[in-house]
């Protein structure tokens, strides 16, 4: 038995290095960048993948015989084997590109939705992004089915026996985020499904603030569906992934017709292509998923155990100097949190906080954060959020903490 | 920060934190809400128009201080007014807290503190918000009855 070598601290500064965007300085100001839960910076590796892939080997996939078609298509799949092993998915059949969560969550919504009747019901909870809200609600409003929300307690934690007593024999799918991005909460996903799961019911989980935070494991979890997004995981916009388990997959009707997710087309009967190819019809953002696999191997290279391990110090120093400072109310107190921190600054605005923030440099989010629901659980128009990536500093905090007293200063609160 | 002090004045932070002619109105005829789904400000506006004479007017709802403050301003400002001096208030109003140089604030009484908004024009919106829905309101996109 090998003991545990010993943990090498984390270097924020070295990692911080690798990211031009934050070399730079806003307002006069070196810029502080805590808006990570909306979008992430990109290092150095995603962005020369990125425009090395257009210099050398630039061509549409699955479709030439030329040397650069067959370069593009080794690219393309060659990211989607990383992804695979990066979530640990058994094949890579069960990687699907999509551009990002929200079109993973709308495929579903949209096959597995096809079987939807009027009365059958799909459970979501009262934490969750409006990507994860609306495709289920337009499903709810074609099919008659029903949707049934889990409550959540003012700290921000779901109900967990509230959640058993709503899964039922009308229940088809759970749908629920791994981590929240308006509160950060991580929600005990393994346990939720293992709950759906004694019931036979699917679960697709959110897990687009999960990924960039904590290495993730769909089959340790027990996930039926996986979507998360490039670009919150320091990859390019335009690409994300739905993880579908390969039974399930097969089940599933194609969504989007076109080029790509054919096996053969006539105009009396067109036979579909294999997994995962039925379901990315058109040309893909062949760029964004060679930049997500540089992302991934970028990521795997720290190693998500010191990224985990140095990130939860500074969401805890962040909690710990928001909540001490003069009007701050933070906004949820989940048990276990990742990457964010909602909070109200007293009698100041949150769009008023982030406009006075960016003056001195420091870049949050201030509204809903996609997720009307829980601002008005909170009886609040909006919060200040600020979200964190492993290259922030604890300096970034106190610079927030520092940018809270100058808007107090203006407003003379 | 000097010129954040300039957009956030001791005027606007007075009416944000006092606003005046804030609550519904009883006698209103003419209501409309505005909306800025980009983040969350909500204006509603209430008013009773008589011959073409705006008698009072009130608003409603949740937003920034350069919102809330505008519509407290504007409020204060056009009562007393007609409908069509209000239209050509908010026309210089716009080109206040928009262009360069076009518009003196000079005669514009209290509504001049909101020239600093032109510098930041993400801010603009939130300015002109409660403008919006008082000309939705004085233009009857939606009529009230008193009765």
């Amino acid at each position: 038995m090998s003991s545990t070598p010993p943990r090498i601290a984390f270097d924020p500064v070295a990692a911080r290095a690798e990211f031009p965007a934050l070399a730079m300085s806003v307002n006069g100001h070196p810029l502080v960048y805590l808006d990570n839960a909306a979008t992430s910076q990109k290092p150095r590796a995603v962005i020369d993948a990125t425009s090395r892939y257009y210099e050398t080997s630039n061509a549409n996939v699955h479709r030439g015989v030329h040397a650069l078609s067959v370069r593009a298509t080794e690219l393309y799949e060659g990211a989607r084997e990383k992804v695979r092993a990066f979530v640990n998915a058994r094949e890579t059949a069960e990687i699907i590109f999509t551009r990002g969560t929200t079109e993973a969550i709308n495929l579903v919504a949209n096959t597995l939705g096809a079987r939807i009747k009027a009365g059958d019901e799909i459970v979501i909870s009262a934490m969750e992004h409006h990507s994860n809200i609306v495709p289920w609600q337009m499903l709810c409003e074609r099919s008659g089915a029903v949707l049934r929300v889990i409550p959540m307690g003012r700290d921000g934690d779901l109900f967990f026996g509230e959640y058993r007593g709503l899964l039922n024999e009308r229940t088809r799918l759970v749908s629920i985020a791994h981590v929240s991005n308006s509160l950060g909460t991580v929600n005990p996903v393994r346990e939720m499904i293992a709950a759906a799961h004694e019931m036979e019911i699917p679960v697709l989980v959110d897990g687009a603030q999960a990924v960039p935070h904590q290495r993730v494991d769909v089959q340790a979890l027990g996930a039926d569906f996986y979507a998360f997004s490039g670009h919150k995981m320091f990859g390019p916009t335009g690409a994300g992934v739905l993880y579908g388990k390969r039974a399930l997959l097969e089940t599933l009707p194609p969504w989007q017709g076109g080029g790509d997710m054919i096996s053969s087309v006539s105009f009396t009967r067109t036979t579909y292509n294999t997994l995962p190819h039925r379901f990315e019809a058109g040309t893909p953002d062949i760029a964004a998923v060679v930049g997500l696999g540089a992302a991934i191997d970028y990521l795997n290279n720290l190693g998500f155990e010191a990224i985990e391990a140095y990130e939860q110090e500074l969401v805890a120093y962040a909690v710990e100097r928001l909540s001490a400072a003069r009007g701050v109310t933070l906004i949820g107190t989940p048990k276990h949190r990742a990457g964010v921190v909602s909070f109200t600054l007293e009698g100041v605005h949150p769009h008023d906080v982030g406009m006075i923030l960016d003056h001195d440099g420091i870049a949050i989010r201030a509204g809903h954060h996609c997720t009307q629901p829980v601002m008005d659980f909170y009886g609040v128009p909006a919060t200040n959020r600020a979200s964190f990536a492993f290259y922030n500093t604890r300096e970034d905090v106190d610079r927030l903490v520092a940018g809270l007293d100058s808007v107090r200063k203006v407003f003379k609160s | 920060m000097s010129d954040m002090r300039e957009l956030y004045q001791e005027v606007i932070l007075d009416h944000h934190r006092h606003p005046r002619n804030f609550g519904k109105l009883d006698n209103a005829n003419r209501h409309a809400e505005g909306f800025n789904p980009l983040c969350g400000d909500r204006v509603t506006v209430h008013a009773h128009v008589d011959n073409g004479v705006i008698d009072d007017v009130s608003f409603e709802g949740s937003g920034c201080a350069i919102c809330m403050a505008a519509a407290s301003v504007m409020t204060d400002e056009i009562k007393g007014h007609t409908v069509v001096e209000a239209d050509a208030l908010f026309e210089r109003f716009h080109h206040l807290v928009t262009d360069d140089a076009d518009e003196s604030a000079e005669d514009l009484g209290k509504l001049a503190v909101f020239e600093g908004v032109r510098e930041f024009p993400v801010r603009v919106k939130c300015a002109t918000l409660p403008w919006h829905a008082l000309k939705a309101a004085l233009h009857e996109t939606k009529i009230v009855s008193t009765e």
